[in-house]
């Protein structure tokens, strides 16, 4: 028996000690809310060029981040900036991530079909995510307890929500779900609830009441999905999404990175359900190096 | 030459036991070791009595654990209320009342259930018990403590099942025997005289059952909602511990504060599996010598 | 003394509440089987079995989850046999009772109990970290390894156990050593034993995502490993991820529900071929 699995193993790790495979790829991590996107456009640079080899994973901004400053990817997918803490941990490792910027998203806020609300403030996303609002009557709807559904600390969006319209800590019975779809998902069944995800899921979800959001108090309130007035800034929750890439822009990258900023690669943004860069950000990407 | 040779191996398996008690050894060390670092800038007492879990608020970063062991300690309890007597009525089906080719057939199917993988009985919790929990309780979301409780439920039934099912069947036959002959009904023996007999074995049983539910991570990690707050009933959503590694060392660069308290909560989980296991094991052991 | 119509009614409750129980528990297992099978009924073909997927993972098979599954749940074994037999051999067949045999078996008993995440947690620090494996095929096989070993120990000393001491004695009177003894008389006897709770470990290991989590398993990867220390797909993980952090949740329902049912059934066939083994053995050594 001993003699058998002896054999075995070496018999395997002979096949499996190869050359190393994992050389080759173009390993892409991080966030939930890139990922369906950066999946089409690295299926559709794969088709174009046989030879190169892209994988894309998620697990949220911070993991993707985290996998770059650990070295462990060579891009990162961030729906939220590096914060100052994590640039000085990746300096301190050797990591010099660069960014550049790969698409626009309107943060929609989605509320179950049955919800009468039809629009809030940013200020009342704020307070109800606070906890600071706890029923939906306070804001003009029918008496229920609001059932908060959000992300997790992994994710770049749960921290986008902290730091631009929050700006303070989730109350601590917000349901954390695992991802953008986890979140649809949750609210079709819950009358009563309320959640964040990326344009791009909440356009093409269907159970699903998409609310417009106003700037402040008396201002109109512009749905997320209106492009025009996300693009000429009226829609008052919009964010960039980046990509940081590990040391300058060179060779593979470089190569996947200008394929998802030629007319092509926005393209396929658009019909992924998001908006393609502004003239600012394509300035941004050209100061940057692409 | 032979002797040596005799020796020679003999020592090679003393080493191949040792190895095990390095391996224990080696993850408490190891476990420690990453551990600490944590509390260069966490209070002890914060981490021990804290109830917020927020170690990467920009705000109010908090590293206590309170609310999190609450909820694991929800789970597992909720769990036990079902497992425990479904399990041991099972248990005692199988020794007592079933015949022996049902009981032939029967422990077989008990141990299959015993083979499901928890991300089985996790998706499960997401697709199908969640919904049903909703429905029955008239609330709107199934991913809640109730939830982990019947999933748990159902991954600490064989364990249970099977242990004190061997428990039971240990008993001596003299036991049985002597409460039959004094006119006693086979319910009234096995209720006043088998499971006393048993007891410290059924004991051991539920302690491991409780230790599988302690530990068990995918299954909660799906079906429980993952609210980090402090519990405040069954319907609420929870976070235990092991979900809160499982959803956090995935996101944490590493040899940060937050990576090191991660390890200090696995210290935490480490160290009351282990006071569990050793309880099982003082009751098997209590069991053993009362059949002899 | 209770009266005798008495003491049959409450037998009767008694013991119906008992059946109850097991009913209850055979219930649990026809509704998961139930609902695992039928919702994934017209999902597994031969394309889904042997095809990578497709299209962000909306289409196509579960090729690479098979595979990875396979590779490491193959390392696991490499790793935790030999190391299992052997400590299991020194438990049962040289040690005698004292302290250090009663400290091995404790170590035991507590590393069975120890939860998966902390294994995992300990893949990380040792496997990925310290040992700079990375995160690949080797630290999750080594990582699952360790969460099989208690396993494998006690399955092969209750086969060692189940060899009678005379085929021991016997040998060891008629001048042979002790290795000698176990080589010839004891470890034939007790390889059927062996192996079957082996194959069981190895079925619970194939099964488990938390210690593969964050030593190994990826999600999307554009190809099969081919070195140890490559990332790989796993079916536990694979589910993990079809049904909470997917993109497209309902669209890929039925594809996680495929998943279940090869990952429910991988386990259940190796579950049933140690079994089958066992008694084939068993059956071919009585000839």
């Amino acid at each position: 028996m001993k003699k058998i699995s002896i054999v075995l193993g070496i018999f395997i790790m002979l096949v499996l000690s190869n050359v190393s495979y994992a050389a080759n790829v173009l390993q892409v991590k991080g966030s939930d809310t890139l990922i369906n996107m950066v999946q089409k456009l690295a299926e559709e640079y794969m088709k174009a060029n046989p030879d190169k080899l892209v994988s894309v994973t998620g697990g949220g901004s911070g993991t993707g981040i985290a996998a770059l400053i650990n070295k462990k990817c060579d891009i990162a997918n961030a729906s939220r900036l590096m914060k100052g803490k994590e640039i000085e941990l990746a300096t301190s490792r050797q990591a010099s991530p660069v960014r550049i910027v790969l698409a626009l998203d309107s943060l929609s806020i989605i509320v179950n079909p049955g919800n009468g609300i039809e629009s809030l403030t940013v200020d009342q996303v704020g307070k109800i995510y606070k906890g600071e609002i706890k029923n939906w009557k306070e804001v003009g709807g029918n008496d229920m307890p609001i059932s908060l559904y959000g992300r997790q600390s992994n994710s770049g969006t749960y921290d986008f929500m902290i730091e631009d319209v929050m700006k303070g800590d989730y109350s601590p019975s917000m349901k954390q779900m695992n991802g953008n779809a986890q979140i649809v998902e949750g609210i079709k069944a819950d009358p009563s609830a309320v959640g964040y995800v990326g344009v791009g899921y909440a356009r093409n979800a269907q159970g699903i009441k998409v609310l417009k959001i106003a700037n402040k108090a008396g201002a109109t309130a512009y749905s997320p999905l209106d492009t025009a007035n996300v693009k000429n800034g009226n829609y008052p929750i919009t964010r960039p999404l980046n990509q940081y890439v590990e040391g300058s822009l060179t060779g593979a990258a470089k190569d996947f990175v200008a394929f998802e900023l030629s007319a092509e690669g926005q393209r396929i943004v658009e019909e992924e359900g998001f908006f393609e860069i502004s003239q600012e950000y394509q300035d941004f990407n050209k100061n940057a190096g692409m | 030459m032979s002797r040596f040779k005799e020796k020679f191996i003999r020592n090679l398996f003393l080493i191949n036991g040792l190895v095990v008690i390095f391996i224990l050894g080696g993850i408490f060390l190891l476990l420690i070791l990453n551990a600490l670092p944590t509390f260069k800038d966490v209070s002890w007492k914060e981490f021990l009595v804290g109830t917020s879990w927020n170690p990467s608020s920009d705000y109010h970063p908090a590293y206590g654990i309170v609310s999190m062991v609450v909820s694991t300690f929800m789970v597992t309890i909720g769990s036990l209320v079902i497992a425990v007597p479904v399990g041991i009525g099972t248990a005692a089906y199988l020794s007592d009342v079933a015949h022996p080719k049902v009981r032939e057939i029967a422990k077989p199917v008990v141990e299959i259930l015993a083979g499901i993988p928890s991300v089985v009985i996790g998706f499960l919790g997401i697709v199908m018990v969640g919904p049903f929990i909703a429905k029955m309780t008239g609330t709107y979301s199934g991913l809640n403590a109730l939830n982990g409780s019947v999933l748990l439920a159902i991954m600490a039934l064989p364990t249970i099942v099977s242990l004190s099912e061997d428990a039971l069947a240990n008993v001596p036959k003299s036991f049985q025997e002597a409460s039959l002959a004094l006119g006693a009904s086979h319910w009234q023996t096995l209720l006043k005289v088998k499971l006393q007999a048993a007891s410290s074995g059924i004991i051991a049983a539920c302690m491991l059952g409780m230790g599988r539910a302690i530990g068990e991570t995918m299954t909660v990690l799906m079906a429980t909602g993952n609210a980090p707050a402090f519990p405040s009933g069954f319907l609420n959503s929870v976070r235990p511990m092991t979900s809160t590694i499982a959803i956090e060392l995935g996101e944490v660069p590493y040899y940060t504060t937050h990576y090191h308290a991660l390890f200090a909560i696995g210290l935490v989980l480490f160290l009351i599996t282990f006071i569990v296991n050793l309880i099982a094991d003082i009751a098997l052991n209590r069991y053993e010598k009362k059949i002899r | 003394m209770k009266r005798k119509s008495v003491k049959f009614f409450e037998q009767f409750l008694g013991f119906g509440f008992l059946r109850l129980c097991m009913l209850l528990i055979i219930l649990i297992l026809v509704i998961i089987f139930y609902d695992i099978v039928s919702k994934s009924w017209g999902v597994i073909t031969w394309e889904f079995l042997t095809q990578p997927p497709r299209n962000g993972m909306t289409e196509g098979g579960i090729l690479p989850a098979i595979v990875g599954t396979i590779f490491v749940t193959i390392i696991t074994a490499i790793f935790s046999i030999p190391l299992g037999m052997g400590c299991a051999i020194y438990l049962n067949e040289y040690a005698k009772k004292s302290h250090l045999t009663r400290l091995i078996r404790i170590s035991i008993r507590n590393l069975s109990g120890v939860p998966s995440i902390v294994y995992g947690l300990f893949g990380v620090a040792l496997f990925v970290e310290a040992l700079h494996f990375g995160t690949c095929l080797l630290s999750a096989g080594l990582t699952l390894g360790l969460m099989t070993l208690p396993w494998t120990i006690t399955a092969s000393e209750e086969a060692l156990k189940g060899v009678p001491l005379s085929y021991r004695e016997g040998s060891l009177a008629l001048g042979a050593t002790q290795w000698q003894s176990i080589k010839t008389n004891v470890l034939p006897y007790a390889i059927p034993g062996m192996l079957t709770g082996t194959i069981l470990g190895l079925a619970r290991a194939a099964g488990e995502t938390a210690p593969i989590l964050f030593t190994g398993a990826a999600f999307a990867l554009p190809g099969l490993p081919k070195s140890l220390f490559d990332q790989f797909m796993a079916m536990p993980y694979h589910l993990y991820i079809m049904s909470t952090q997917h993109h497209a949740i309902t669209k890929v329902r039925p594809i996680a529900y495929g998943t279940a049912l090869v990952l429910v059934g991988v386990v259940f066939l190796m579950n049933l071929s140690a079994i089958l083994l066992r008694y084939y053995l068993r059956k071919a050594r009585q000839e």
